[in-house]
């Protein structure tokens, strides 16, 4: 282990405010790519359910 | 082996076979992309040594090396999907393309944000227009351009075609990307990593980079793959297949 306190760890020997900055900017830019493609999942599975059962329901019934 | 890889070719275009088999490459690749980012951070945050110059700034290394490799292998993954769906109008190769270009522009920006960052302490400076930082301004815009033309015509057929195209005439600037230190006097230090010789780095700083490259390729198989897959239903919504799942 390089450092002897948790706010040693916090401080990177005077460099923290640059080390936690790109690892902070990465954090978010990660996250969103994460969140986005199954947010987008969700949203078609339910619009495109909606759509099946919009069209079933309108569809002549023999 | 030439009929093997005719066979997988023909699968690859096939947006079911596609879908079903990454349902289970899901999970394993969250998983190793998880696992190896918690070691490599671990091991790079606390364990690797300080650098003699530089001190602690350097552990921005652990996430701007593998956005700055994954920017652009990305961008030759895209270029190629791209020659694919010109050449043999494989829809499966233009969506691949297609959502290959946002993870890649995020990696790119990654490695442009935590490159000034580092900057600042290590050079006194926020940014130069030396030619390393300039060429990768240039691989964003260049992202930037083909998102732009993706869907920029009437027609998806016609936007996939210009995107592919300014994809494909974009793969210049890879290589002097990569030449650009040699080339040019630049601020930027020279590569830390090459292929032909033993790696200038101690082991214990080495060793978290690589797992952190690892790592970072995973990651973006995982988000490409889970876009593909998007894509993939958006596309074939109306298929009877995709009507069965919606179904389920």
């Amino acid at each position: 282990m390089e450092f002897n306190s948790f706010a040693e760890f916090i401080a990177m020997g005077r460099h923290g405010l640059y080390v936690w900055l790109s690892y902070g900017i990465t954090a978010v830019i990660v996250a969103y790519n994460v969140a986005q493609p199954l947010l987008r999942r969700r949203r078609l599975l339910k619009e495109q359910a909606q759509r099946l059962r919009r069209e079933k329901r309108n569809a002549p019934t023999a | 082996m030439w009929q093997w890889l005719k066979r997988l070719y023909h699968r690859m275009g096939s947006p079911k076979w596609f879908y079903d088999i990454t349902e289970r490459w899901i999970v394993w690749l969250a998983l190793g992309a998880g696992i190896s980012a918690l070691i490599g951070l671990v091991l790079g945050l606390l364990y690797a040594p300080a650098d003699y110059q530089q001190g602690d700034s350097f552990r921005i290394i652990y996430i701007h090396v593998p956005a700055a490799i994954i920017a652009q292998s990305a961008y030759m993954m895209m270029a190629v999907a791209g020659a694919v769906y010109l050449i043999w109008r494989m829809k499966m190769a233009a969506w691949v393309a297609k959502v290959i270009a946002p993870v890649g522009a995020s990696f790119c920006l990654i490695a442009l944000l935590t490159g000034a960052i580092w900057g600042k302490p290590t050079w006194g400076t926020w940014w130069v227009w030396d030619a390393r930082l300039t060429s990768m301004l240039m691989l964003l815009f260049l992202y930037f351009g083909v998102m732009a033309l993706q869907q920029a015509m009437e027609s998806e057929e016609a936007s996939y075609k210009a995107g592919a195209i300014l994809a494909l005439v974009g793969v210049v600037n890879i290589p002097i990307i990569k030449y650009s230190v040699e080339w040019w006097n630049t601020l930027h230090q020279p590569a830390t990593l090459k292929l032909t010789e033993k790696p200038s780095m101690h082991p214990d700083m080495l060793w978290p980079l690589l797992i952190m490259i690892l790592s970072t390729y995973l990651f973006f198989a995982l988000i490409v793959i889970l876009r593909t897959r998007n894509e993939i239903l958006w596309h074939e919504r109306k298929r009877k297949w995709v009507r069965k799942l919606l179904e389920s």
